[in-house]
């Protein structure tokens, strides 16, 4: 299936939010995801199942003024 | 001494420096800026993760102690400024939010009008709005009574150093606002910091000026001096300035003067 990270498509066998974080190796503590333009926290990653056409948005904090 | 505290969205600050994280040499010098600065709140962005490599998490670098003031900037409509407040508090940065809205990217001005349109949903949310905007009076009365928090006028464009350019606006601010005024951007040197105190501000914010100096941290104890020496000079109610000299000696009693 095809599912958009931070704008770019991608082809991915279907998984879990959680699964997607630990393939990409992203530092979870500092991940803020927002899929279809609502927030998912943490603890629902695991349960979160990624379908067809998600629109996932990885973010994180930055230096800023 | 200090009673004079700075209330700002519910909570009681002792020092009025607010800072930055951005453009820092490396993320270290930001706990050592602020313990020598002791400003007590700094802002942080949000932005897609790289997803190619590792980036540091900024937040472990700020403690626990000092408020995070999370901002909206790259939003270019009250929408997008919205949504990154939502997204801000979800991840545990609390109620502050700074409202930075811009779609001039030449000198990065603030679009006042999308600016109070985010304010306006967002103080309904119980976010504590502080709005970055343009200093105009009008404007800044819509924004108290849609509930900001504070308002935060530029003294110049971001990151420009040029100081108080917006002076005589900014002072309209200050005369007839019922909430803080926090003279954000521009502000590029301690003095300029300390006179935008003197003028009545209630607090100054200084990323670019502190992160940028050659040291950030004797940089952040500097602008700390020069806000406290201006608030001090502001509730101390400095002298009127005159076109004629006014002699501080005594004009009689010198020697070799004729009596009557």
């Amino acid at each position: 299936m095809n599912i958009f990270v931070n704008g770019k498509q991608e082809c991915i066998e279907s998984c879990t939010l959680a699964q997607l974080i630990a393939w990409k190796k992203l530092d979870a503590g500092a991940l803020v995801v927002e899929l279809n333009q609502q927030i998912i926290k943490q603890e629902f990653w695991p349960t979160t199942e990624l379908q067809d056409a998600d629109r996932l948005e990885m973010l994180s904090f930055v230096g800023g003024g | 001494m200090n009673d004079d505290v700075l209330l700002l969205g519910g909570k009681e600050f002792s020092n009025r420096l607010l800072t930055g994280t951005g453009k820092f040499g490396n993320h270290g010098q930001i706990p050592k800026m602020l313990a020598a600065s002791g400003s007590q709140m700094i802002t942080v962005a949000l932005r897609r993760v790289d997803i190619s490599e590792q980036s540091e998490n900024i937040l472990e670098y700020i403690p626990k102690n000092v408020t995070l003031l999370p901002n909206t900037s790259g939003a270019r409509s009250a929408e997008q400024a919205v949504r990154v407040a939502r997204i801000a508090r979800e991840a545990g940065c609390g109620d502050f939010i700074k409202i930075e809205v811009i779609t001039d990217m030449k000198y990065l001005m603030p679009d006042n009008w999308e600016t109070l349109k985010a304010t306006e949903i967002l103080a309904k949310e119980g976010f504590q709005v502080l709005p970055y905007v343009l200093p105009d009076l009008p404007l800044a009365k819509r924004l108290e009574n849609a509930g900001a928090a504070a308002v935060m006028p530029l003294g110049s464009p971001i990151g420009t150093n040029r100081g108080l350019e917006t002076k005589p606006l900014i002072a309209m601010l200050i005369e007839n606002a019922s909430v803080p005024i926090i003279v954000d951007a521009g502000i590029g040197k301690p003095s300029q910091a300390a006179a935008a105190m003197e003028m009545g501000a209630d607090a100054v914010l200084v990323n670019t000026a502190i992160a940028t100096a050659r040291d950030p941290e004797a940089m952040g104890r500097a602008f700390d001096l020069a806000v406290k020496a201006g608030r001090a000079a502001y509730l101390a109610e400095m002298a009127e300035a005159s076109t004629l000299a006014r002699a501080s000696s005594p004009l009689t009693g010198f020697l070799d003067e004729e009596q009557p």
